[in-house]
C-alpha cells in the first residue's frame, strides 16, 4: 500500500508545484495587459492635471499639479461643457426611455399578437438590418431638414427610434415567456393591454434593462449623427463638443484632455457601478444579435 | 385509436367557421406596433427608396431651385477615370479596406485570447475582465482623443521610446496608430463575447482530453477552435462590418492624413454630402458601399458559414 501511496503524492505535488508557477505567469501576463488597457486612461488624468510645461515630458507623476485646464475649460465661453454636459445626458435619457417604449409594444404584438400582415412587416423589418447605417445617412438628413428639426433635440433622437434591434431584442424575449400567465388573464377577462402591462412586462425588467443600458451607451457616445445636426455651439453633445474642443485648441493638449476626463468620469462611475452587469449584457445581446 | 384523430378533426372543422365569424378586424395589434412603425417607415423604410431617388439627381443642398435629374450620372462617374469624384471615392475605398486589413485580425484574435486567459478559475478573473472591457464604455471620441495624443510626434510613446518616430505623419504609421487605438476601445467586446461562448463548452471535453494526455495547445485547437467556429464566424462578420463603417478614429486621430491617405470612406461620403453639397453623388457612394458591404458579408458566409453547418 504505502509503496503505491508515495509515488502519487509526490506526483500530485509536482503537478500542484507546476500549476502553482502556471498560475503566477498567468497573473504576470493578466496583470501586465490589464496595465496596457489603464494607461491611456491614467495619461488622460495626468495630463489633464499638468501645467503646460509638463506636457511635453513624460513624467507620470505632475511635478505641479494643477486645476488650471480645468478652470480655463470652465470659464471658457466658447466651450460651454456643462451644456454639453446637461445636452448629452438629455439626449441620452429621452432616446433610452422613447426605445423602451415604442420597442416594447411593437415587440409585443410580434411576439404575442395576431394581425394581418404580421409576419410581412416583422420579416421586412429584419431585412433592413443587413443594410448599412450609412445608407440612411443622406436621406434622413435631408427628412429632418424638411420637417425643419435641424439643430433640434428631435432631429437627433428621431432616426434613432426607427431601430429595429430593440424590437427584435424584446420580441424574443417575450416569446420565451410562458404563454399560460397571459391565457390565464384572458380567461379572466383581461385586455390585451392588461396582459402587456400588468403581466409581460414586470417579467421583462432584465431585457427591458439589458437593452436600456446598451441604447443609452450608444446615444452617450454617439456622434456623426449629432454632429451633422446640432449647428449651435451651445446645443452640442459632449462627444461633438469634445471634437470642437480639438479644433479650436490644437496644441493646447491640457485642456483637451481635461474636456475627456469629464466626458469620460460619469461613463467610468456608471461603469463602476453596473460593470457585471453591462458585460452582462453585452454578452447576452451579442449572443444573440 | 382511431376515433381520437377523428374527433380532433371534426372538432377543428366546428371551430374555424365560429372564430371566422368571431375574428372581425382587431384594430388593438396595429395600435400597439403603429408607434414604432411610424419612425420606422419615415426614417429606414422611406429613406431606403428616397436614397435611390436622390442619387439619381444633381442634388445640391444648397441651390433647391436646379436640381436636375441626371439618370446613372452619379454612378457613372464613380466608375469614369476622368470625373473629379473617381480618385477621391476608390482612395477611400482602398483606405477603408487596408483598414479592415489592419484591425480585423488583432480584433478577432487578441479578443479571443485574452478570453481564453480568462477562462480560467482563477480568483479575481472578473476584475480582469472588467478592466479590458472598460475602454469599451468611453465614446469613440474620447477614445480617439487619447490616440492622437499619445502618437504625437512629441506624446508620451515617443518620449517612452526615445524615438522620433512621425507616427501620424508617415505611412503606414498612422494606420497602426487608428488600429491600435480601435484594438484598445472594442477588444474587450470580443473577449466578452467569447469569455461566455468558452463558458458553454462542457468541462467534460477537456477533461477526457486531459486523461488522454492532451496538452493545453492541442485541446485548444482540438475542442476550443472546432466548438467556438460559430462565435468566431460572428465576430469576425460584425467585425469586418464595424471596421468598414471606420469614421470617427481617422477623423480625430489623423484628419484624414497625411495626404488623404486615411481618409476612411465614410469620410468620403460625408465630405461629398455635407462639405461639397453634391448629395446626389454622395448617396450614389452609399448605395455603391452598402453593395460592397452586402457582397463582402456573402463571400463571408459562403467561406465560413458553410463549414459551420458542416
Amino acid at each position: 500500500m504505502a509503496s503505491i501511496v508515495r509515488p502519487t503524492v509526490r506526483a500530485q505535488s509536482n503537478i500542484g508545484n507546476s500549476r502553482l508557477v502556471g498560475r503566477i505567469i498567468l497573473y504576470v501576463v493578466l496583470t501586465l495587459i490589464a496595465i496596457f488597457f489603464l494607461l491611456p486612461l491614467l495619461w488622460m488624468l495626468v495630463t489633464a492635471l499638468k501645467p503646460s510645461a509638463e506636457w511635453l515630458q513624460s513624467n507620470w507623476i505632475p511635478q505641479n499639479p494643477t486645476l488650471d485646464n480645468f478652470n480655463r475649460l470652465f470659464s471658457n465661453d466658447n466651450a460651454p461643457v456643462f451644456s454639453w454636459f446637461i445636452n448629452s445626458i438629455g439626449v441620452s435619457v429621452a432616446a433610452t426611455l422613447l426605445i423602451l417604449a415604442l420597442d416594447s409594444l411593437a415587440g409585443y404584438a410580434y411576439a404575442r399578437l395576431e394581425f394581418r400582415g404580421r409576419n410581412a412587416l416583422f420579416t421586412l423589418m429584419i431585412a433592413t438590418l443587413a443594410l448599412p447605417g450609412i445608407v440612411f445617412l443622406v436621406p434622413n438628413y435631408l427628412t429632418i431638414n424638411n420637417l425643419g428639426w435641424l439643430n433640434s433635440y428631435q432631429g437627433v433622437i428621431a432616426p434613432g427610434l426607427a431601430g429595429v434591434f430593440g424590437v427584435f431584442f424584446l420580441r424574443q424575449f417575450f416569446q420565451s415567456l410562458p404563454k399560460e400567465l397571459e391565457e390565464a388573464g384572458r380567461i379572466d377577462g383581461a385586455s390585451t393591454w392588461t396582459n402587456f402591462w400588468q403581466i409581460a412586462l414586470p417579467l421583462s425588467v432584465p431585457a427591458l434593462a439589458t437593452l436600456g443600458i446598451i441604447t443609452f451607451l450608444a446615444s452617450w457616445n454617439d456622434y456623426l449623427w449629432p454632429w451633422l445636426i446640432l449647428q449651435d455651439n451651445s446645443k452640442y453633445t459632449l462627444p461633438v463638443g469634445l471634437r470642437s474642443l480639438q479644433g479650436s485648441f490644437t496644441f493646447d493638449y491640457g485642456i483637451i484632455m481635461a474636456g475627456a476626463v469629464i466626458a469620460s468620469v460619469p461613463v467610468i462611475i456608471l461603469y463602476l457601478l453596473l460593470q457585471r452587469y453591462i458585460i452582462q449584457s453585452v454578452a447576452m445581446t451579442g449572443l444573440k444579435g | 385509436m382511431p376515433v381520437t384523430p377523428q374527433a380532433q378533426s371534426q372538432s377543428r372543422v366546428a371551430v374555424i367557421p365560429r372564430t371566422k365569424s368571431v375574428r372581425t378586424f382587431n384594430v388593438v395589434p396595429y395600435l400597439f406596433v403603429l408607434p414604432h412603425l411610424l419612425f420606422f417607415t419615415a426614417f429606414l423604410g422611406w429613406p431606403f427608396f428616397f436614397g435611390i431617388y436622390t442619387s439619381l439627381f444633381n442634388y445640391d443642398f444648397s441651390d433647391p431651385v436646379h436640381r436636375p435629374f441626371v439618370g446613372l450620372q452619379n454612378y457613372f462617374n464613380l466608375f469614369n477615370g476622368t470625373s473629379i469624384q473617381f480618385g477621391d471615392f476608390w482612395r477611400a475605398v482602398l483606405n477603408t479596406a487596408t483598414f479592415i486589413v489592419w484591425s480585423v485580425p488583432p480584433l478577432v484574435i487578441g479578443g479571443l485570447v485574452l478570453a481564453v486567459l480568462l477562462n480560467s478559475k482563477l480568483p479575481g478573473r472578473n476584475i480582469f475582465r472588467a478592466i479590458y472591457f472598460a475602454p469599451w464604455s468611453l465614446s469613440a471620441v474620447v477614445a480617439s482623443l487619447l490616440g492622437w495624443w499619445i502618437f504625437q510626434d512629441g506624446g508620451i510613446l515617443n518620449q517612452t521610446l526615445n524615438s522620433s518616430n512621425s507616427w501620424l505623419g508617415q505611412m503606414p504609421w498612422p494606420w497602426f496608430a487608428i488600429a491600435a487605438t480601435t484594438v484598445w476601445w472594442t477588444v474587450g467586446f470580443n473577449t466578452v463575447i467569447f469569455l461566455a461562448a468558452l463558458q458553454d463548452i462542457p468541462d467534460t471535453l477537456y477533461e477526457a482530453a486531459s486523461m488522454d494526455g492532451a496538452t493545453f495547445v492541442q485541446k485548444f485547437v482540438s475542442i476550443t477552435v472546432p466548438m467556438l467556429r460559430p462565435v468566431i464566424f460572428f465576430i469576425v462578420t460584425i467585425q469586418i462590418i464595424a471596421s468598414a463603417n471606420l469614421f470617427v478614429q481617422p477623423l480625430i486621430i489623423t484628419g484624414g492624413g497625411p495626404a488623404l491617405q486615411t481618409e476612411s470612406l465614410i469620410m468620403r461620403i460625408t465630405t461629398e454630402s455635407f462639405g461639397a453639397f453634391r448629395m446626389g453623388s454622395g448617396a450614389a457612394m452609399c448605395v455603391v458601399f452598402a453593395a460592397i458591404l452586402l457582397i463582402l458579408t456573402a463571400l463571408n458566409f459562403r467561406f465560413f458559414g458553410r463549414t459551420e453547418q458542416d
